[in-house]
């Protein structure tokens, strides 16, 4: 059974359709990556995906369950990482993650979290006085501290440094290595290639392809270009349908 | 329950760490207690138009609903309001908990901010100008609680319905100065016109007034004033659970 499953997806806001019509499923334990130009509809596929929005139609269903109908239950397995959210400005690092870690009823240990993603010096920091990349791996240990089954990060590592990034991947890889399902949204192509076992490249609110990175390389026909990247292949799968 | 405590105690700390919002909430009570006090002529002898009272044993309980509207209209909207904006209630509602929680915790917080600045303002009115203690304690106590329950009501339900931090803001400013004036800041005890008392009593910080007024000088709030904050706090509390929007 896959962990996430989502037939014939369909949003809508007023009049500006965000996703068109999506179907994705996401096995145990892989790292699946949601890649696409920005107003895919990347983030509206995600956010029904982890309940916090209503689909017009399809179904999704999460470790088997409905995420809006059983809510509860989600909640407890599912680490979710929003593209944007802040913190109020005054709360110190340690103090979010020792208050979100005791929503959890089998949660991680948020100090060894806190030290693996580099956050150990500023543990006395409050939110506010955090520089953009420790408030983007603040929000990664969010995700995390609940110890879930799955984990879903929109826009991982905007606004991190290279070498975070790659300590990012690392962690992320890690994180899997303990049997997490990770699914992630990303625009960055290195990032889907070195990190991701398989992509759903979106576009205009549809999937266009869902491969392993290699495999869409292989695929690319891009003419004039002799050895397509990543990149060349997903421009080549999304360019037809943006407008 | 655990999940409970540790919002509250974090939102305690959150509080503590704001030093203007603090000032506000805890010490201008009591400094307002203090300069009225000292500077208002006549304000410390009896007046016969009390029955003999002196005239700040009677603006003391108005300071208190006072400290109950800005705690409410200004503060806990503000924080409200800006929780959602910034995506802190979305955050929450992606975790087991329910943002509701949240709200619930700055209710605690706010709710004991203001037990703490009225304390003060007794304190300073006890020691400093010898006003002596409430004549029903009890009726005090109830008519305070409830009173602080309808406008907590009041500012969630202005929270909800108001689609940002800024309108929210606003909107709580423009109920917050008419309800001083129904609470009786500029015209206190019997002094307020018989007119403007009908309508206070159905206002839900006029009965608090009214209420903790009466308690104050002796008697039992009466039972109008307490339907009232009773009424507002079930019907405007259950708009804002059923219009509440957590973005
Ligand atoms: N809350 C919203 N209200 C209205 N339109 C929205 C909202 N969120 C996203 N959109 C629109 O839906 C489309 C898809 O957005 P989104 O899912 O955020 O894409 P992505 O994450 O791939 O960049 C965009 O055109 C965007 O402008
Ligand atoms: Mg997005």
């Amino acid at each position: 059974m896959p962990v996430i499953e989502v037939r014939n997806l369909r949003k809508q806001y007023a009049d500006q359709v965000a996703v068109a019509d999506v179907s994705l499923s996401v096995d145990e334990g892989e790292i699946f990556g949601l890649v696409g130009p920005n107003g895919a509809g990347k983030t509206t596929t995600v956010e029904c995906i982890e309940g916090l929005r209503t689909a017009d139609s399809g179904t999704v269903r999460v470790l088997g369950l409905d995420p809006r109908r059983d809510r509860a239950a989600v909640r407890q397995k599912l680490g979710i990482q929003l593209q944007e959210s802040q913190l109020p400005d005054r709360i110190k690092v340690w103090e979010v993650l020792d208050l979100y870690s005791s929503f959890y009823p089998h949660p991680a240990d948020w100090r060894a979290l806190m030290d693996e993603l580099g956050l150990g010096p500023k543990r006395n920091t409050v939110f506010a006085k955090l520089s953009g990349g420790q408030k983007q791996r603040l929000s990664i240990a969010l995700a995390l501290v609940g110890n879930p089954s799955v984990a879903i990060l929109d826009e991982l590592t905007t606004g991190l440094d290279p070498q975070a990034r790659r300590d990012t991947w690392e962690l992320i890889r890690h994180v899997r290595d303990r049997g997490v399902t990770v699914l992630l949204v990303t625009h960055f192509m290195d990032e889907a290639e070195r990190l991701c076992d398989r992509l759903a490249v979106v576009a205009a609110g549809r999937v266009v392809a869902v491969d392993t990175p290699r495999n869409l390389i292989a695929g690319a026909q891009v003419p004039g270009v002799e050895r397509p990247t990543l990149e060349d292949a997903i421009l080549s799968l999304t360019s037809a349908r943006s407008i | 329950m655990t999940a409970l405590a540790k919002i509250i105690r974090v939102e305690a700390k959150l509080f503590l760490r704001d030093p203007v919002g603090m000032f506000f909430a805890i010490a201008f009570p009591a400094l307002l207690i203090l300069v009225l006090g000292l500077a208002m002529p006549g304000i410390r002898e009896p007046a016969d138009e009390l029955d003999g009272r002196l005239p700040l044993e009677v603006y003391l309980p108005i300071t208190m609903t006072l400290a109950i509207a800005t705690v409410t209209m200004m503060t806990l909207v503000g924080v409200v309001g800006s929780y959602r904006e910034r995506g802190i209630l979305r955050r929450l509602s992606t975790t087991p908990v329910s943002p509701t929680a949240l709200l619930v915790a700055q209710v605690a917080v706010n709710v004991a901010a203001l037990l703490v600045a009225c304390g003060l303002a007794w304190l300073v009115a006890a020691t400093v100008f010898d006003v002596p203690p409430p004549g029903n304690a009890v009726g005090f106590v109830l008519a305070f609680t409830l009173g602080a329950s309808a406008m907590c009501a009041l500012a969630l339900l202005v929270a909800a319905v108001t689609p940002s931090a800024r309108a929210s803001m606003g909107v709580g400013q423009l109920i917050y100065f008419p309800m001083m004036f129904f609470a009786g800041v500029w015209t206190p005890g019997p002094q307020m016109p018989d007119l403007v008392r009908k309508i206070a009593d159905f206002t839900p910080l006029g009965a608090a007034s009214l209420a903790v007024q009466d308690a104050w000088a002796g008697s039992w709030p009466t039972l109008l004033h307490l339907a009232v904050m009773v009424a507002f706090t079930v019907v405007l509390g259950g708009l804002a659970a059923r219009y509440f929007r957590w973005e």
